[in-house]
């Protein structure tokens, strides 16, 4: 098993290698000038020139690579153009938001999707399927913004529970952390949470009817312990997957949510630096997700051996 | 991967991945028996949802007026403007212009210091005047008028020029983008392409550079050694008295978000609600809704002189008869309450350059003129292609308005959708619109920003060197050089009504209305100033 982790860990060299550049390509072949940007309006083709040279933008664009890439290998992310603090530094203030949210985020759409999966599962085609499937319909196509605004008029508003908007760390102030997450957290969780609830069902259904189930009824085995130790331990590994592919579909809802209730985290810097074409942030936090992303396949991947005494590494 | 048929039955595996899967809340659950911070309720807070986020903290460097505002925190002007738009002393002491116009000489208050305990000297002035002059039309402008700018002595340096000047102190004073404020000489002589790296200034507020957050928070306290002058507060002049303990930045990028936040206390001060928010905000008696910018804003359609149609003049007077200043404001803000039907005033109106001297053209509308002159012009049936930055909503109803005119007027017209950040390359070149290029843009400028021949850079006439747009005008550079050396505000009223006549014939952009954004606060904020540039002294908070 070390031995596949360490070539999976390797294997992620050459991944983040092609998202640079495809990253770097993108960006600099894309429209918009920070230099032009920067400039203002008072400023003339000179000056313009002068800043793109400062920048290093007037270099061929593989001589621009090199250099990012090499003070990359470094460990050095850059300097935003715009505020001119070092990229790390920007990307370090945001990482503790966006890491909690997502955190508490699959950890209330789990614990929630799989049992209501399970349920509709083994009350498929009743009336509680119905109501569970409905609502994974719903949740799956409610814009993330919409259920927020909801969330902040009911939960903000009307009964004043939690804060409209904003971030207390964790290590801050535990207690008003818990009050700025949970509106956010359930925002993003229900589209999550609709994900895998369908995903849940489908496998379990599938698992439902296969000859063991039907033997362990037979042998009187109580119907909890058919649902949860026989049928969702062996419908897991699909379910496992679906949760960290569903990750991916996670980082679009977090740019929303982050806007919506004015959480400063990675999503929210990213989207500022898309509108300021400030290509060192965006390449960094591109990277970022892209890391995250594949380091979370992996351990997709290894959990596995978990549910499936078969799989081995 | 490999399967392998071995049996193996890790009973607890079900539960380790559940388990997991609760990380957050027993970590949530631990963490909150750590003792939690400790707010200091002493501690007087005004926190402002601003216009914009903070991204650069060099007002010299950006025109960006959230760092302009910023600016206005942190660092101080020699001189500043007051709410009769005349140009009073501030970090100056005294000054004296000698018999001949020529040299000005400056000494500075005394006892003024840096936030680092530095005191305020003459070469602080100087490398400063310098670094912003490099920067700012206006300075480059004055540049072009002197000779030197060299220190006395600790408190006085002299400014001398090459020929009398007529702006000198409303330059000095210019109250918008870039404020030629005064920072420590180290700082000072930054390259003025290349940010400066410290915030350190000699104004009422202290910015807290460990707090600042970029994209979410910026934090400034009092300067407790920050010496006001005497007189009352006024736009930039006077005393600048910092009430509050500390001024926080909450940068709320979701409107309706920052709207809710306002509504239920979170916030106290809300710079720029969009119009169709007010509603929700108008329900609560508790919150203020003001116009604190008396002089609002202008739009502006900008024509590209160098490729047809419109380097053609006979073009350009028949788009600016097809269209009329209500249809934008109507397309931009929709309620009357927050535009002026109509201001005919390149100037702007409420500015001491107002005048209606030309304007009948944009008065009303008339089709049937508009495509008589459109006849008189060269325009052959080409696509007239209009930038428009749909994030943007001023921008955005602006084009719309200017597309639908002119197809009226039987021009060919296409409307290319973009981001406001790639509108503001795209302007730039200057190659024809079917290699890259552009016919029309729409923008807007703040009203201070227009307030004179000089500070208003989107009537220069100066080609290659002007705006985006380049329009080459002689006989526009001799009025506004003119306007520069004229003595007295009769003088200048006289040049700028010939001015104007001159630009409603040119027709070098087209002013699209004047509007105005509205601020709201909540009853806890008390002594908001109405000023064109939101200013945070002078404000109590309870």
């Amino acid at each position: 098993m070390l031995a596949y982790v360490i070539r999976r860990v390797l294997a992620t060299i050459p991944i983040m290698g092609i998202v640079a550049v495809f990253v770097f390509l993108m960006l600099h072949m894309s429209p918009g000038d920070p230099a032009v940007i920067i400039a203002g309006d008072f400023a003339g083709p000179e000056e313009v020139e002068e800043i793109r040279r400062q920048l290093g933008l007037h270099q061929p664009l593989i001589v621009q690579f090199g250099s990012w890439l090499g003070s990359l290998l470094q460990g050095d992310l850059g300097t935003s153009i715009y505020s001119g603090l070092p990229v790390t530094r920007l990307i370090g203030q945001r990482v503790e938001p966006t890491l909690l949210l997502t955190l508490c985020t699959i950890a209330i759409a789990v614990t929630c999707a799989i049992p209501l999966g399970v349920i509709a599962a083994w009350k498929a085609g009743g009336w509680l399927d119905r109501i569970v499937m409905a609502f994974a319909v719903m949740g799956f196509s409610m814009p993330v913004f919409v259920l927020g605004y909801f969330l902040i008029a009911g939960g903000s508003m009307q009964l004043g529970w939690f804060p409209v908007q904003g971030y207390t760390s964790l290590f801050v102030n535990p207690w008003e952390f818990l009050l700025h997450i949970t509106l956010p957290a359930i925002t993003l969780g229900v589209v999550y949470m609709a994900l895998i609830a369908r995903m849940t069902r489908a496998t379990m259904l599938e698992v439902l009817n296969e000859d063991y189930i039907r033997t362990a009824y037979a042998k009187g085995v109580p119907t909890h312990k058919v649902l949860i130790k026989h049928a969702l331990k062996n419908a897991m590994v699909p379910i496992v997957t679906t949760i960290g592919l569903g990750v991916a579909l996670l980082i679009g809802g977090v740019v929303v949510t982050e806007s919506v209730f004015a959480i400063p985290g990675l999503g929210r810097l990213t989207v500022d630096a898309v509108l300021r074409t400030d290509y060192p942030v965006i390449q960094a936090v591109i990277l970022v997700f892209s890391f995250a992303y594949v380091l979370l396949n992996l351990l997709v991947d290894l959990s596995y051996v978990l549910f499936d005494p078969r799989i081995r590494y | 991967m490999t399967y392998s048929l071995r049996s193996r039955t890790p009973s607890s595996g079900l539960r380790t991945m559940l388990g997991a899967s609760l990380l957050a809340v027993p970590l949530v659950a631990a963490a909150t028996l750590a003792t939690p911070a400790v707010a200091d309720d002493e501690e007087s807070v005004l926190r402002i949802v601003p216009h914009a986020d903070l991204r650069n903290i060099d007002p010299i460097w950006t025109t960006a007026y959230i760092t302009r505002n910023h600016g206005y925190l942190v660092w101080d002007t020699l001189f500043a403007l007051d709410e009769n738009l005349e140009v009073q002393p501030q970090m100056v002491d005294t000054h004296e212009v000698s018999d001949d116009g020529l040299v000005y000489t400056f000494t500075l208050r005394e006892g003024m210091t840096f936030h680092d305990g530095a005191p305020v000297t003459a070469d602080d002035a100087v490398a400063s005047l310098e670094r912003w002059a490099a920067r700012d039309g206006m300075g480059q402008k004055l540049m072009d008028f002197t000779d030197s700018i060299e220190s006395v002595d600790d408190l006085t340096f002299t400014l001398t020029l090459s020929e009398p000047y007529g702006l000198v102190l409303e330059s000095l004073g210019k109250i918008s983008s870039n404020v030629p404020f005064i920072m420590p000489q180290r700082l000072a002589e930054t390259d003025p392409n290349t940010q400066i790296e410290e915030v350190i200034g000699s104004g009422p507020f202290r910015f807290v550079e460990e707090e600042w957050q970029p994209g979410n928070r910026v934090v400034y306290e009092r300067f407790e050694d920050y010496v006001p002058r005497d007189e009352p507060a006024s736009y930039a002049a006077g005393g600048k008295v910092a009430n509050v303990d500390r001024v926080e930045w909450h940068y709320i990028p979701d409107a309706s978000t920052a709207t809710q936040a306002l509504l239920a206390g979170e916030v106290d001060y809300y710079e720029e609600p969009p119009v169709d928010l007010l509603p929700m905000l108008e329900q609560d008696s508790g919150i203020n809704i003001e116009l604190i910018d008396p002089l609002g804003s202008q739009g502006v359609i900008r024509p590209n002189f160098l490729h047809p149609p419109f380097d053609d003049v006979y073009a350009r007077r028949a788009l600016m008869m097809a269209v009329q200043q209500s249809d934008y404001m109507y397309a931009i803000l929709g309620n009357p309450e927050y535009f002026e039907e109509f201001c005919g005033a390149y100037f702007m109106c409420g500015g001491p350059y107002e005048t209606d001297v030309g304007s009948e053209p944009l008065e009303e509308k008339n089709l049937d003129e508009a495509r008589a002159l459109l006849e008189q012009s060269d325009y052959d049936g080409r696509e007239v292609l209009i930038l428009d930055p749909t994030d943007t909503p001023v921008a955005h109803g602006q084009a719309l308005v200017t597309a639908q005119a002119l197809r009226e007027i039987g021009m060919n017209v296409r409307l290319v959708a973009m981001d406001w950040a790639t509108m503001t390359s795209r302007r730039a070149v200057r190659e024809a619109p079917e290699e890259g290029g552009w016919n029309i843009f729409p923008t807007w400028w703040l009203a201070v920003d227009q307030l004179n021949p000089i500070s208003n850079i989107s009537v220069s006439g100066s080609g290659d060197d002007a705006w985006f747009g380049w329009p080459e005008n002689e006989t526009i550079e001799q009025l506004r050089d003119d306007f520069a050396r004229a003595e007295g505000f009769d003088a200048q009223m006289a040049v700028v009504e010939e001015l104007q006549q001159e630009l409603y014939d040119f027709v070098p952009y087209i002013p699209t209305g004047q509007y105005y954004q509205p601020t709201a606060y909540r009853d806890n904020v008390t002594g908001v100033m109405n000023t064109p540039v939101p200013f945070f002294w002078n404000i109590e908070v309870e």
